[in-house]
């Protein structure tokens, strides 16, 4: 039998799935972002069971299963736990690269909390101190905090 | 657990980009190759598990684009969304539950669309998703962690990346053979520090399928049957930060109840080959420690001294694991298959001799949230 597909050259198609979503943040998470906005702080919520101090704050304790009531400053200044360079640019980046991913245990809390370094991230070492830094145009989102830098 | 047994596999080979191939012409491809593997028909095939993403086939609902390619017409079709191991556990407890035979066949082709937009998908889209973070940003986390708890060297995992690709050399589905040296991988370009080129499993085309039967079916099957001993699969915390990065304790647990059920209580000894989910060269040592290969911290040792080489106490990754091919979802049917293929003794070159049980393992989420672990035997 001839193979019928012996000459074909395979092509190819682009195309791009961009769909907009709105996502709720809830109670808890909006908290949190307001915070940021309106008053450059840093909101945990502590779990009564076990004592653990989440950032971003949540509702629930997630090792507990239990309902989290209120809510707590934690940081601004924190110690790395582990941090990378990112040495290639890509368009989800919101700095230019090289610039260092960091897990922070902010003072007072008790869980990493993944955030970026724009600058100085060349004196980046685990156990080094830190510190947020806020925009001064804020809108209510995660990269109010402009950065984290080395202290 | 009744005597369930893996009864035929197949996979393609893994490669940079299938441009002659669509994922529905992989998936055919497998599930007849595995069926052949069996020596079954499809009539033998009670229902058919399939294993997709939607973010990588860039369609939603993308199981249901594959369906008649994996011979599911007129049958019972369920899907899992994650590793290969996990739908293939899925497959395992539906024979459990009363079918005689599942297929289960897994498909990706990293080549079509972009890893970093798709990984950062799978991360919180309020907190952490902004921040530009993907796969490869998180493992370096992971590895920076390890390191400094344990002072872990970039060396000592450049050691994995030149076993691994070194025994791909005698694996034709692999999709890097090559010899390395610690030199190279340390010479190679800075991703995400500590991580490296060669520190990274490459992006792949790819599929795999495996046919899990009922004792009474097995008997029936062309192949010497390799048995589920056991298996299992926990999950921790979704968010980096909440984990100890440097402490796998969802492996832990996933392997504790693997190892109960096969009646495991010394897995250095009693295991004789693993096929692990080394997505990037430092996960190796860090899972063979939650598997409790070793004490923590000991995983990369145990990597010096050539326990895990070929020939060496309990070879790792003699298929040249992950780091040389990862079709993503694929890759963890590919760590099952090769675990079966040693079993069967029918690893070629590669063959581990006197292999009577393997561990194959899996993960899902970043920075493994969650393993899956199979024990299976020859006997």
């Amino acid at each position: 039998m001839e193979d019928w597909l012996k000459d074909v050259k395979p092509l190819t198609v682009k195309g791009q799935i961009a769909m907009p979503y709105t996502w709720s943040v809830g109670e808890t998470g909006s908290s949190f972002l307001v915070a940021l906005r309106d008053q450059t702080k840093i909101l945990a919520s502590r779990c009564d069971a076990c004592g653990t101090v989440y950032v971003p704050p949540r509702k629930n304790c997630p090792k507990c299963f239990t309902d989290i009531q209120g809510s707590m400053e934690v940081g601004p200044e924190g110690t790395v736990e582990a941090f990378t360079i990112v040495r290639q640019g890509h368009p989800l980046h919101p700095a230019k690269a090289p610039f260092a991913y960091v897990l922070v245990r902010l003072d007072g809390s008790d869980v990493g909390f993944l955030h970026i370094v724009r600058d100085d991230w060349d004196k980046l070492a685990v156990g080094c101190r830190v510190k947020a830094l806020f925009r001064a145009q804020r809108t209510g989102h995660i990269l109010d905090i402009d950065t984290f830098q080395v202290i | 657990m009744e005597r369930i047994a893996v009864v035929g596999v197949a996979q393609t080979p893994y490669e940079r980009r299938k441009r002659e191939q669509t994922y529905y012409d992989m998936v055919y491809d497998v599930t007849r190759r595995a069926l052949e593997d069996a020596g079954y028909s499809l009539d033998d095939i009670d229902n058919v598990i399939t294993i997709s993403n939607d973010f990588w086939d860039g369609r939603t609902i993308s199981s249901m684009a594959v369906q008649e390619a994996a011979g599911a017409h007129d049958k019972n079709v369920s899907t899992v969304e994650g590793d290969g191991t996990f739908g293939a556990f899925y497959g395992a407890m539906r024979v459990l539950a009363g079918f005689r035979t599942t297929l289960v066949v897994a498909h990706s082709k990293g080549s079509e669309g972009d890893p970093r937009f798709i990984t950062n998908g799978m991360f919180d889209p309020i907190y952490h998703r902004p921040l530009g973070i993907d796969a490869i940003a998180s493992a370096a986390l992971q590895a920076s962690a390890y390191m400094s708890r344990f002072g872990a060297t970039e060396e000592q995992f450049a050691l994995v990346s030149v076993k691994n690709h070194g025994n791909a050399k005698r694996n034709p589905h692999a999709q890097l053979p090559m010899d390395l040296t610690v030199e190279d991988v340390m010479r190679s370009r800075k991703i995400a520090d500590p991580l490296k080129l060669l520190d990274c499993s490459p992006v792949s085309d790819g599929a795999a399928a495996l046919v899990i039967a009922s004792e009474s079916a097995a008997k029936r099957a062309r192949t010497r049957p390799v048995w589920i001993k056991g298996i299992a699969h926990c999950a921790e915390a979704y968010f980096l930060g909440d984990r100890d990065l440097a402490n796998p304790l969802a492996l832990k647990e996933a392997a504790r109840k693997a190892y109960g059920m096969a009646g495991i209580t010394d897995p250095r000894k009693e295991i004789h080959v693993v096929e692990l989910y080394d997505a990037f060269s430092y996960m190796e040592p860090l899972w063979l420690e939650g598997m409790g290969f070793c004490e923590a911290g000991q995983g990369v040792r145990i990597t010096e001294m050539g326990t895990t080489a070929m020939g060496g106490e309990m070879p790792v990754n003699p298929s040249g694991g992950v780091l040389s091919a990862h079709p993503v979802m694929v890759a963890g049917l590919a760590r099952i298959i090769e675990a079966v293929l040693q079993l069967r003794g029918e690893a070629g070159a590669r063959q581990v001799e006197g292999a009577r049980t393997a561990l194959a393992h899996g993960i899902n989420g970043p920075c493994g949230q969650s393993h899956c672990v199979w024990i299976l035997g020859g006997e």
